[in-house]
């Protein structure tokens, strides 16, 4: 997707727009045919993109609680976040933890993981099944079966550590360590990421790695010289993905922890404050919600600008300057 | 000959090494494999077992695995508890109505934008890009106070409607498919008459099933998964989906401690899903790679 989004760049680069009283009639009713194929969507994106994404930019400088319409109030809320509400520090930070930990994880773990199926090994589909598998469990599912693995008590990831004699902890229990529970349980999707990345190593053309072999480079320097390079594109692509992902991270910390990002907003994400303000506060804060749904749009767009915008010197498309 | 005998038997030696690090590099990645494979499917596995299990055996530490003694009662009293029957109907409507009209939309705007030139179309298509990396908190909002307006809250139409007008990535997938159909066979179909809506319907479609299949699966994992739609839209528990059924049955006071029942409602929300994925898998290992890597 990220080189589709060059490829679409460049082809807006390179061709002189067309206008339409130059088309010919033939071209016209062309056009015409493709505008009504894609009327749906058109209809669509102004309804359900264009509409919301400039009402809620427009609530967040508002009063409003659904019921009454909105009143103005300017800059209140955005104020008021920044001066006065704790709870949005701490969930931006619970939320920062929970980004760095799981796109590493994802990435780390996911690439590792490509690598070991590539090299190779038997039974490659049984093995990537297993691997996928717990990537397509419903959440709800998943957060209850996770709600047990994490039990303080009996749960199943304290029982291996003691049976490997390693120390107990009291995950969802302890503030300190709560946000770690959601950085293990994401574990779960690494399947995702891993199928990927195992697609893309497969990419690689064969003579790549017997021209190093020649030269006499050993694993670890085809891994650095060879495959990576070779990825970049791939990883890129997922880095962006998993970020823009793991800053609305909401569904399992709201079933988790019934609603409350407990204990003492230890697992409070961004998401979740929000959402709290919008549909749980009585009389609802809608547009208090809209400013810091905005400001997670600010944030969320800086961190996409910088990576694409660093991607130039880290990022090797091959053989081909189209997408650079 | 004479001469040649030590070099060569330094060579079988390394021979030797190499082939005995060989296989215990073998070894170690098989080990890695299997404990990676626990790791993921344990949590599975548990759950499966523990919804047979007593109550008392749940809590047990350390975790016990086989049921000491076997309760598929469990399930019925689940049953009865979580109001299967309505939120199954429910979710297999929503899931169902939403896959006809993700599909249908898709591949009409898929087949717009493949096979068409007109004035803005790489503009439009990706502003259809950008659109998906817009986060769902922006658009919470004012979408719920517009359905509020509209009397849509407490009824399927939040859930269902939007899929008749274009998932991004959905067309996304369908129009790679369609830029891939030779131009020759569409051009074939037009010297013989056929009209614009007759080659998208009975050239197309057929030779896109494929992608079709791809979209069906992800736009049903994505109904019978969804949470947060469900959660604000339908507050009527006869309205109730799988999900949210789930969700109260875990979180209602009182309720917190019957694991086992938990884990026999959980395991019937998740059974339907893995048969899907072991019948589909090929599919389903595509649709994650089209998010990847094609474009």
């Amino acid at each position: 997707m990220a080189t589709a989004f060059g490829s679409q760049f460049s082809a807006l680069r390179g061709r002189r727009r067309e206008r339409w009283r130059d088309l010919s009639p033939m071209r016209k009713r062309e056009a015409k045919m493709g505008l009504l194929f894609i009327t749906p969507w058109i209809i669509g994106v102004l309804l359900f993109s264009l509409f919301p994404f400039v009402a809620s930019f427009l609530l967040s400088f508002t009063k409003y609680n659904i019921v009454a319409p909105p009143k103005w109030v300017g800059l209140e809320h955005y104020v008021h976040i920044f001066t006065d509400d704790p709870l949005f520090l701490k969930s931006l930070r619970n939320t920062g933890v929970y980004v760095g930990g799981s796109v590493a994880i994802r990435i780390v773990l996911g690439f590792a993981l490509a690598l070991l199926l590539n090299a190779k090994v038997r039974f490659l589909g049984l093995w990537r099944t297993l691997f996928y598998l717990p990537s397509i469990v419903p959440i709800v599912a998943l957060s209850v079966i996770w709600l047990y693995v994490l039990n303080a008590r009996a749960g199943l990831l304290n029982s291996l550590l003691y049976a490997i004699g390693l120390p107990r902890f009291r995950w969802f229990a302890d503030p300190d360590i709560a946000m770690i529970g959601y950085l293990i349980m994401s574990t779960t999707w690494v399947g995702v990421t891993m199928v990927i990345f195992l697609a893309g190593l497969q990419g690689i053309p064969e003579e790549y790695y017997d021209a190093a072999k020649i030269d006499g480079a050993n694993v670890f320097q085809r891994l650095l010289r060879v495959t990576i390079p070779l990825m970049t594109p791939t990883i890129y692509l997922n880095i962006l993905i998993n970020i823009i992902n793991a800053f609305q991270v909401f569904t399992q910390v709201f079933i988790m922890s019934d609603g409350q990002g407990g204990p003492r907003d230890a697992t409070r994400t961004y998401v979740l404050h929000l959402f709290d303000h919008a549909f749980q506060y009585l009389p609802p804060q809608m547009g208090y919600s809209s400013a810091l749904a905005w400001i997670l749009f600010m944030i969320i767009f800086a961190f996409t600008a910088v990576i694409v915008a660093t991607s130039q010197r880290w990022v090797f498309y091959q053989g081909s300057e189209a997408n650079s | 000959m004479t001469s040649a005998a030590p070099t060569q038997n330094i060579i079988m030696e390394g021979d030797a090494v190499t082939r005995l690090t060989r296989i215990i590099g073998r070894v170690l990645l098989y080990l890695l494999l299997i404990v990676m494979s626990l790791w993921f499917l344990a949590p599975l596995f548990w759950m499966f077992m523990s919804s047979l299990m007593p109550l008392d055996q749940v809590g047990v530490f350390p975790v016990q695995w086989i049921p000491r003694v076997w309760q598929p009662e469990n399930y019925t009293q689940a049953l009865e508890f979580w109001n299967f029957g309505t939120t199954f109907r429910n979710t297999m409507f929503i899931a169902i109505v939403s896959l006809i009209g993700d599909i249908g939309s898709c591949t009409i705007v898929a087949y717009g934008f493949a096979r068409f030139r007109f004035p803005f179309r790489d503009t439009l298509f990706l502003i259809l890009l950008a659109t998906l990396m817009l986060p769902f908190a922006v658009r919470l909002i004012p979408v719920y106070a517009a359905y509020d307006a509209i009397g849509w809250i407490d009824t399927f139409y939040p859930l269902i409607v939007p899929n008749f007008f274009g998932n991004a990535f959905y067309i996304f997938i369908c129009r790679q498919f369609f830029l891939g159909i030779p131009q020759d066979l569409l051009d074939a179909a037009k010297i013989d008459g056929a009209s614009e809506m007759r080659i998208f319907t009975q050239v197309m479609i057929p030779l896109a099933r494929p992608a079709i299949v791809v979209i069906a699966i992800l736009s049903f994992q994505n109904s019978w998964n969804d949470f947060l739609g469900p959660l604000i839209y339908l507050k009527d528990p006869d309205l109730h989906t799988l999900a949210i059924g789930l969700y109260k049955f875990t979180s209602l006071p009182g309720q917190g401690g019957i694991y086992n029942q938990q884990m026999a409602a959980s395991t019937m929300m998740v059974l339907p899903v893995l048969i899907v994925f072991f019948l589909f898998q090929k599919q389903f290992i595509q649709g994650a790679n089209i998010s990847g890597l094609k474009g």
